[in-house]
C-alpha cells in the first residue's frame, strides 16, 4: 500500500543517521521507562523500530486521509459560527485520525502520555503532513506549545494541561498584535495580576493567530505596566474553557486556506502565567519561536516534496512536440535543480534537528542530575550549533520551497494556472514559509551573529575533517575553495567596519554560508549511501557558481554603491 | 450492560486489489509469491464495527480469530494495534486445502472453544474467493442467527443487536438476538488506523512458532507480559475430525481458473414482468447466449 513514509527513501535515510544512537540514548536514559510503561522501547534498535514503525502509520494516515482531503480543505476554509472556529469537515478528520492513532503529544514524556519521542522523527512525521496538506501540517505543529510547557512551566501547569495534548487538545501561540508583527517587543495585550484570588487577567487585542481558537494558548501579554520593550512581557497558557476570549473575524488569506488565522480579542481572560514573569520574550517566546522555524523548515522540505512529485509525475505524462517534455533539457534541468535543492535542504534540515534534539535532551537531563563536565560542553556546542542553523535553515528551506513550487507550475505550463492541478494550492501554500515565523529578512538578521563571529566558518572548517572517499575528493576540494572564498568575502564586508553594510550583504552572505554547508552535508549523505553523488556533485557546482556571482557582487558594491540603493523616507 | 464479548473472523489475504500479469501461475493458481499479504479488506470493517462497540461500553472484549499459516499471526497483531484485546490464530497443516465448508466448520468448533460470546463480526467476503459463504456457514453451524451486509451495528444490549443492511436497492433495519453471526459490508466505516501507543506495546506479540524462528532473545518479556502471547489452535485443540477438515473435508473442487475480461461495463436491471423477462429471452437468443 502505498504510504508517505515508505514511497520516501530519504526520510529512512535521515532517520537511520549515526547521531541517532547518542539521541535515542540520551532521551531514553538507560531505558529506565520499560519498567513502567508497557509501550516503551527496550533498548537502541527496539525505539529506533518503533519510530519507524509509528512514522510509518503517519504515513498511512497522510497517504490515505490528509492528501485526499486537502482539495476540499482548501476550497471550504474554517468558518467562524457563535464566536466559534468550526474546520472545514476535512480538517476536522485529519486531526480526529492523528488523534485515534495517538499521535498528538509526540515529543512529550510518557508521564503525561507522550510517546517520548526526539525531535527527529517527529520533524519527519511534520514533513510528510507538510507535503499532504501544508495549511493543516499548522495544526499538527501547534504541538509544540505543549514543549514550551514542559519545558518552563511550573508542575501545577504541567500535570493540568499537559496529558490534554494526547486526547487531541489543540494549540495556540497567541503573540502578534495589529501594530506587532515582526517586532513582538511592542506587544500591547495587558495582564494584570489580581493579588486577592492569585490570578492574572487578559485584555487586549491579538491578530493573525493561526488556530487562534485552540483549546490552550500561549499568549504574550504586558505584565510591567509602564514598560516599553520585550522586558515587560510575560508568557500566558489560557484555557479555552473560560469562554473570555472573542474571534473577531478569520482572516482570508492566499494560502493554507484551511489554518485559520483569527484576530482575536481578550476581555478579563483568567490566564496562569508560564515561568517567571518579564521572561516572557526574551526566553520562552525565543524558544517557541525556534522550535516554530524548525517546524517551517520542515514544513517547507515537505511542499518542496509534493511540489517536486507533481512536477516530475506531470513532465513524464505530458507530451509536446512528439515527445514527452522531460525530454527537453530546458524541462529536466528545471526537474533536477528541484530534485538536487530538495535533497540539499532536507539534509540541512535533519542536521540542525539534531543539534536541537541533543542540546534540549541535555537541557531535560540538567533538570534531573547535575551534567559532567564533557555533558555540559556538548550542550554548549549543540546549542551554539543549533542557534546559527536554525535561521539559516528557515532562510533556505522557505526560499526554496518558493522556487521549487514555482518552476513547478512553470512545468505543468497554462494547466498548472489552473485550479485543475494540486499544485496552483502547493504553490499558494508555499507563499506563507518565506514569511511567518520571523521573514526571511529577519532570518537574515538573527543568522548575521554566526557570520561575524566566525561560527559558519568554524563549522565548515570542521567538516572539512571529514573524510571522502578518493573520487569525491574533488569535490571535497572545491568547498574548500568556496569556503575560503567566503572567509574573504565577510573579511571584505566586516573590514568597512559599518553595520549597515553589513546588514546589506548579509543575506548574500548566509546564503554563500549555506551552500558551503549543504554540500559538506550532501558529500556526507554520499559516504553513506552513494545514490547521493549525483545530487552532491550537482548542488556543489551550481552552488559554486552562485556564490562567485555572489562575491563579484559584493566586490562591485561598496558604500558608495549602497548609497545608491538608499531610499528616502517621504 | 454486562461485559460484551466479540469475536472478529478475519483473515490474510493476497493483494488481489492490484494484480499484475504475474499473479497466476500457469497452472491457475494464485501467485501468492508476488501479491503482498493483507487483511481482508472487509474483515477491517468488520474490525471497525466491533472497536465501536468498544468505544462505546469499554467493558467490552473484542478478540480477533483467523485461520491461516504461521504468518497470519500478523493479522492478530494489527488487530491489537487497533484496539483488540487479544487474538487466537488457528492453525495447523491439517487445515490445509480446506473450502469454506471446511473453514466454517474449524472456526464454529474454535469459537464454542472461546464461548460464551454476544457477537461475531466477520467481513462480507474475502478478496480472494469472493465467496461470501464462511460467516453464513459458521451461523448455521453454531445454530445462531445471522445478519449479512450489514453496513452499521447501531444498537447492541445484553439480548439483541440492531443492525443495518446494506442491499442493492436501500437499507433494511433489523433486530437479532444474540448471540449472533453478523457480516459487514464494503459500504461500512473504514477501519481506523493503528495506534501509536498500542502499536509499540503489542509489536512483539508473537505465537509459540514465531518465538522459536526468532534470533532476538526477548525471552524475559514474553514472562513479564503474558500478554504478548499469541495462542496458537491446532485440531486437537478444538477437537476437530480431521475427516471434516482439508481436502477431504472440501467439496469444492477447483476445475480450472481462466482469465476473463469483462466486455460490458453496465448492469441491466430487470423486473419480474412477463414483458422484461420476454425481452430477455429474446435478446439472449438474438445474440446466440442460448438456443
Amino acid at each position: 500500500m502505498a504510504n508517505f513514509y515508505t514511497d520516501n527513501k530519504d526520510l529512512k535515510f535521515h532517520l537511520s543517521h549515526p547521531l541517532m544512537e547518542k539521541i535515542v540514548n540520551l532521551k531514553e536514559r538507560n531505558f529506565a521507562d520499560k519498567e513502567k510503561y508497557d509501550y516503551a522501547p527496550l533498548d537502541f534498535e527496539d525505539a529506533m523500530d518503533s519510530y519507524k514503525k509509528v512514522i510509518e502509520i503517519v504515513g498511512e494516515i497522510c497517504e490515505n486521509i490528509i492528501e485526499p482531503n486537502a482539495e476540499s480543505v482548501d476550497q471550504e476554509g474554517a468558518h467562524l459560527k457563535d464566536n466559534e472556529v468550526i474546520y472545514a469537515k476535512g480538517t476536522q478528520e485529519d486531526y480526529d485520525a492523528l488523534v485515534k492513532a495517538g499521535l498528538i503529544g509526540m515529543t512529550l514524556p510518557r508521564k503525561y502520555n507522550g510517546l517520548n519521542f526526539p525531535i527527529i522523527p517527529y520533524i519527519v512525521a511534520g514533513e510528510m503532513i507538510s507535503r499532504a496538506d501544508a495549511g493543516f501540517a499548522n495544526i499538527w505543529g501547534l504541538q509544540d506549545c505543549s514543549e514550551t510547557l514542559h519545558e518552563f512551566g511550573s508542575d501545577e501547569i504541567k500535570k493540568e494541561f499537559l496529558p490534554r495534548f494526547a486526547e487531541g487538545a489543540t494549540a495556540a501561540m497567541t503573540l502578534t498584535e495589529p501594530d506587532a508583527g515582526s517586532d513582538l517587543q511592542v506587544v500591547q495585550l495587558k495582564a494584570t495580576y489580581d493579588e486577592k484570588n492569585n490570578i492574572w487577567y487578559l485584555n487586549g487585542v491579538k491578530r493573525f493567530i493561526t488556530n487562534g481558537d485552540a483549546d490552550i494558548s500561549l499568549v504574550l501579554a504586558r505584565t510591567e505596566e509602564g514598560s516599553m520593550d520585550g522586558r515587560g512581557l510575560s508568557l500566558f497558557v489560557y484555557d479555552r474553557a473560560e469562554n473570555a476570549m472573542t474571534i473577531r473575524r478569520i482572516e482570508n488569506k492566499l494560502g493554507i486556506k484551511g489554518s485559520p488565522t483569527c484576530e482575536l480579542v481578550f476581555k478579563n481572560a483568567p490566564a496562569k502565567i508560564v515561568g517567571d514573569r518579564r521572561l516572557g520574550l526574551i526566553k520562552y517566546v525565543m524558544t517557541l519561536m525556534n522550535a516554530a522555524r524548525l517546524g517551517v523548515g520542515g514544513q517547507s522540505v515537505g511542499i518542496s516534496e509534493a511540489a517536486y512529485r507533481e512536477a516530475l509525475k506531470y513532465a513524464q505524462e505530458r507530451t509536446q512536440f512528439g515527445k514527452a517534455i522531460i525530454q527537453f533539457p530546458a524541462v529536466y534541468e528545471m526537474l533536477t535543480k528541484m530534485e538536487v535543492m530538495l535533497k540539499a535542504e532536507r539534509s540541512l534540515l535533519y542536521e540542525t534537528a539534531r543539534f536541537i534534539d541533543i542540546y534540549k535532551l541535555y537541557n531535560e537531563i540538567s533538570d534531573e542530575r547535575k551534567l559532567e563536565k564533557e555533558e555540559k560542553q556538548e550542550q554548549k556546542k549543540y546549542q551554539r550549533l543549533a542557534d546559527i542553523f536554525t535561521p539559516m535553515l528557515k532562510l533556505i528551506a522557505s526560499e526554496y520551497s518558493n522556487q521549487i513550487a514555482y518552476d513547478s507550475l512553470q512545468i505543468h505550463g497554462g494547466t498548472g494556472f489552473m485550479k485543475d492541478f494540486p499544485i496552483e494550492r502547493i504553490y499558494r501554500d508555499a507563499r506563507i514559509t518565506t514569511i511567518y515565523e520571523g521573514t526571511s529578512q529577519l532570518q537574515v538578521v538573527a543568522a548575521i551573529r554566526g557570520i561575524s563571529t566566525g561560527a559558519y566558518l568554524n563549522r565548515m572548517r570542521d567538516y572539512e575533517a571529514n573524510k571522502v572517499k578518493p573520487e569525491l575528493e574533488f569535490l571535497q576540494h572545491t568547498l574548500f575553495r568556496m569556503a575560503d572564498e567566503y572567509e574573504a568575502a565577510v573579511n571584505k564586508v566586516t573590514n568597512v567596519g559599518d553595520t549597515e553594510y553589513l546588514d546589506f550583504h548579509a543575506r548574500r552572505l548566509v546564503e554563500m554560508a549555506g551552500n558551503i554547508i549543504m554540500g559538506h552535508l550532501l558529500l556526507a549523505d554520499t559516504m553513506r549511501d552513494e545514490s547521493y553523488k549525483n545530487a552532491a556533485e550537482l548542488f556543489i557546482k551550481m552552488g559554486h557558481a552562485e556564490n562567485k556571482e555572489k562575491v563579484d557582487f559584493i566586490n562591485n558594491i561598496n558604500l558608495k554603491e549602497m548609497g545608491m540603493y538608499k531610499r528616502e523616507l517621504n | 450492560m454486562k461485559n460484551l464479548k466479540i469475536i472478529v473472523l478475519a483473515k490474510q489475504v493476497p493483494d488481489t486489489r492490484n494484480v499484475g500479469k504475474d499473479a497466476m501461475k500457469a497452472d491457475g493458481t494464485v501467485n501468492r509469491a508476488v501479491l503482498p499479504a493483507i487483511f481482508n479488506p472487509e474483515d477491517l470493517n468488520a474490525l471497525e464495527q466491533a472497536l465501536r462497540i468498544k468505544d462505546k461500553y469499554s467493558n467490552t472484549t473484542v478478540t480477533v480469530l483467523t485461520m491461516g499459516p504461521g504468518r497470519a499471526a500478523e493479522i492478530i497483531r494489527e488487530g491489537l494495534y487497533r484496539g483488540a484485546n487479544n487474538g487466537y490464530l488457528l492453525t495447523d497443516r491439517k487445515f490445509a486445502g480446506s473450502d469454506t465448508l471446511a473453514t466454517s466448520y474449524a472456526l464454529a468448533l474454535a469459537i464454542k472453544k472461546l464461548a460464551p460470546f454476544d457477537i461475531i463480526i466477520s467481513g462480507r467476503q474475502a478478496i480472494d474467493g469472493d465467496t461470501a459463504q464462511v460467516g453464513p456457514q459458521t451461523a448455521e453451524k453454531l445454530g445462531i442467527p445471522q445478519v449479512t451486509y450489514a453496513e452499521e451495528i447501531m444498537e447492541v444490549n445484553d439480548k439483541e443487536v440492531i443492525v443495518k443492511r446494506r442491499l442493492e436497492r436501500g437499507i433494511e433495519i433489523v433486530k437479532a438476538p444474540s448471540p449472533v453471526v453478523i457480516t459487514v459490508h464494503s459500504s461500512a466505516p473504514a477501519c481506523r488506523s493503528r495506534n501509536a501507543k498500542y502499536l509499540m506495546k503489542y509489536k512483539h506479540a508473537s505465537t509459540v512458532t514465531e518465538k522459536q524462528d526468532t534470533t532476538t532473545d526477548y525471552e524475559q518479556l514474553y514472562q513479564n507480559r503474558p500478554y504478548l502471547d499469541i495462542e496458537e489452535l491446532s485440531v486437537n485443540d478444538i477437537g476437530a475430525d480431521i475427516e471434516w477438515l482439508g481436502l477431504s473435508g472440501s467439496p469444492t473442487k477447483v476445475k480450472a481458473i481462466e482469465n476473463v475480461v469483462l466486455q460490458a461495463k453496465d448492469a441491466k436491471m430487470l423486473t419480474g414482468s412477463n414483458s422484461d423477462i420476454e425481452g430477455m429471452m429474446k435478446e439472449l437468443i438474438e445474440n446466440h447466449t442460448i438456443g
